[in-house]
């Protein structure tokens, strides 16, 4: 009796805390920056709400190379990959699936079912053009090398892209990278002639493009499937299976549509998706629509903490530095030199950097904004220090200031335009760059910015640009008025 | 008894001797009055007694005590000092500049104040100069609140690197009678940097004359200046007092 009871006990104390524990752990979704990789990645979202479990969502991070750093990192639980991103992109390896099995299973990784589609990429351009020029596969490019390539930059660098395609085909093209949905824009203007497509992009049925024939089959397959976790709940892994084969590429290519020419938003798109799916199940419940205002409210509340922490840091450190180095000039310069380097990592990659050591979302953004605001800070501050009057800080010194007070109550002071001038320039670059920190999940008006562009949706990037660019000219404008105030009394 | 001696004081800068060895003493209670071209090394001297510059070798004593290496700051409080073009602070108010050392003393404000008042009155300085930032007032005003603060904790022995020769003629007239005034009154000695020896003759008793870190000649100033040493001072006192 008592033996039983005891069990029941742990029986029950087990299934608590499971429940907890599935209740407290939310499962972490990311995903890539353009529309498909969100909408695969909401719909992964909505089936597993749908079936009770929680789910943070981590979307729009800033493309393949923070995505896996995130999952194999553990600040996401899994996102959508393509498995010829995986083998030639990420991995380096031969292209087949065993291979690409076995060799996640060594990162802690787990490719699940395809999803279905293929979404190669392509090179296209008009059709029209095309015709007049008599192309059809991707070698005959070669015979035209005067025609205007300009590709996403994701794809210049990649082996599975122009580096490995140009010397694949024998293309003598330069070229130039431009932002992936901007670039059939430019292609539809005439302003550049060829780019790479996604296969399953909407735009190539709409504008009427050709995706010329890749002879060589120099480009992989790119079956899309969650990429999660290997010690992600089996559950899920299972539910997330119900996924495999369920998008064919017509179908990939109709969804698409649906987002960037019908602008819906992508979770509407994947409720409808899941809806005959789910059956009996149903969706977990109805969600409200983006808003445009509460969203407005909550991106530049976001935008403010980023730059806020960030600058104050920048303060702290910065002007603690300057005063700890300005005395000695060698020094002084070595610490100026150092933080222009940092200016000089591009931020993109600065954010990337920054994922291994702090994760993905606010604290590595804070921490880059922070490195970013260093520069103007110290460099401003020191000038100032070093440019008083020696002959105010030898009379200071003769009335017998001691070092403490004569930086109280000389040097600071007199340099304190100058540091604020600096402390000015740091804060309206930060409230600039905070617009990338959207892509490592930290929110704030870039997330706007960042999905306006992928979904080429001026309106959503105004949402986003707006507002930022108010805030810097608030902060311009507080600034001034608080130097004035400060030069009245000086 | 002197206010302040240089024992074979020695002192270069990056190999360059500005003294070999200076055996000079200044007399308590006068005004000793340092005079030299630019480069004799008389502002180094000046220097060397508040712990500016630290000599290489020898010893500077002030009222016979050297030169603490320790507590540095109380010892320069006890020193006023004072430069050309005053070297007011420009973000401080006439009155934040002469009183800063007094409120780090943690003067009470009455005290503060009833000196503050006694200075302005001493210098014959009008109370509205108090609240005025340094480039709202003249370059005599300005002067003259260089002497107030240098004063201000009532010290024994002002400095002075030449506080004079950035004003005009007739306005310095005005602050060497000041001067005078105050020195007398508040019974300080002084050293005065300067290369007029028509100013060391109206405001010194006692003269050292420097040339090339060497001193040419030292004593009371009627008796350098009526029987020169050398060639040197004699050509001296014939320029510029001729």
């Amino acid at each position: 009796m008592r033996y039983k009871s005891s069990v029941a006990w742990v029986v029950a104390l087990w299934l608590f805390a499971t429940c907890l524990s599935v209740a407290a752990e939310p499962i972490r979704i990311g995903s890539k920056n353009f529309p498909e990789s969100d909408l695969l990645a909401e719909i992964a979202a909505q089936l597993l709400e749908a079936n009770g479990y929680e789910v943070e969502r981590m979307f729009g991070l800033g493309g393949t190379l923070i995505c896996y750093e995130a999952l194999t990192n553990g600040e996401i639980d899994l996102y959508p990959e393509y498995t010829g991103t995986l083998t030639q992109s990420i991995l380096n390896i031969r292209d087949d699936r065993a291979t690409l099995d076995a060799r996640l299973r060594e990162e802690g990784l787990r490719l699940l079912s395809n999803i279905g589609f293929n979404n190669s990429y392509g090179i296209t351009l008009r059709k029209s053009h095309a015709a007049e020029l008599g192309l059809e596969k991707i070698g005959d490019l070669a015979q035209y090398p005067g025609l205007k390539v300009v590709v996403s930059h994701e794809f210049i660098d990649r082996e599975d892209g122009w580096a490995g395609l140009r010397v694949s085909y024998g293309l003598p093209h330069e070229v130039t990278g431009i932002e992936h949905s901007l670039a059939y824009r430019a292609l539809q203007d005439g302003a550049i002639d060829v780019t790479e497509a996604y296969t399953t992009d909407a735009e190539i049925e709409v504008f009427d493009l050709m995706v010329l024939t890749d002879d060589k089959r120099f480009f992989p397959k790119y079956f899309a499937a969650p990429l999660v976790r290997a010690d992600l709940d089996v559950q899920v892994i299972e539910l997330l299976g119900e996924l495999a084969n369920t998008i064919s590429d017509s179908k990939m290519q109709a969804l698409n549509a649906q987002i960037v020419f019908d602008k819906k938003n992508e979770r509407e798109v994947a409720a409808d998706f899941l809806r005959p799916m789910l059956g009996s199940r149903g969706l977990a419940a109805e969600f409200a629509l983006p808003n445009w205002g509460s969203d407005l409210v909550r991106n530049t509340l976001r935008h403010l903490q980023l730059t806020g922490a960030a600058l104050l840091a920048a303060v702290v450190v910065g002007l603690g530095l300057s005063l700890l180095v300005y005395t000695n000039k060698g020094l002084a310069n070595g610490v100026i030199y150092v933080c222009g380097l940092m200016q000089t990592i591009p931020s993109i990659a600065l954010l990337a950097l920054m994922i291994p050591l702090f994760g993905i979302g606010i604290t590595s953004a804070i921490i880059a904004l922070f490195m970013y605001s260093l520069l103007p800070i110290v460099r401003n501050a020191v000038t100032g220090l070093v440019n008083v009057d020696p002959v105010l800080v030898r009379v200071a010194t003769a009335l017998g200031l001691s070092a403490r007070e004569r930086l109280r109550h000389v040097l600071v002071p007199i340099a304190l335009p100058s540091i604020f001038a600096g402390i000015r320039t740091a804060a309206v670059i930060s409230i600039g760059t905070a617009t990338l920190a959207a892509f490592i999940g930290a929110g704030g008006l870039g997330d706007p910015i960042m999905s306006g562009l992928s979904r080429v949706d001026v309106n959503l990037i105004l949402q986003g640009a707006i507002p930022a660019a108010v805030l810097a000219i608030v902060t311009e404008l507080l600034f001034e008025v608080i130097e004035k105030r400060a030069a009245k009394r000086s | 008894m002197n206010c302040v001696d240089f024992d074979c004081v020695a002192k270069s800068f990056d190999g360059v001797v500005v003294f070999a060895g200076i055996e000079v003493g200044c007399p308590l209670g006068e005004t000793t009055a340092i005079v030299g071209a630019s480069g004799s090394g008389k502002t180094t001297l000046l220097q060397l007694v508040n712990g500016l510059l630290t000599p290489d070798s020898g010893e500077v004593r002030v009222f016979g005590e050297p030169i603490p290496h320790d507590g540095l700051e109380q010892f320069r409080r006890a020193i006023g000092y004072a430069v050309q073009g005053a070297g007011l602070f420009p973000h401080l108010t006439a009155k934040a500049n002469v009183c800063l050392v007094a409120n780090l003393e943690q003067w009470s404000p009455d005290s503060v104040d009833e000196r503050f008042l006694q200075l302005l009155d001493e210098m014959e300085l009008p109370e509205e100069v108090a609240l005025r930032y340094p480039r709202e007032l003249s370059g005599g005003q300005q002067q003259r609140l260089g002497l107030c603060r240098a004063l201000m904790l009532r010290p024994k022995l002002l400095l002075l690197d030449e506080p004079f020769s950035a004003v005009d003629p007739i306005t310095r007239v005005g602050i060497y009678e000041r001067f005078e005034h105050v020195k007398s009154k508040e019974g300080v000695s002084g050293l005065l940097v300067t290369h007029d020896l028509r100013e060391a003759k109206r405001l010194a008793e006692y003269l050292i004359i420097l040339q090339g870190g060497v001193v040419q000649q030292h004593g009371q100033t009627q008796a350098v200046l009526n029987q020169p040493a050398n060639d040197y001072v004699a050509s001296l006192v014939a320029s510029q007092l001729a």
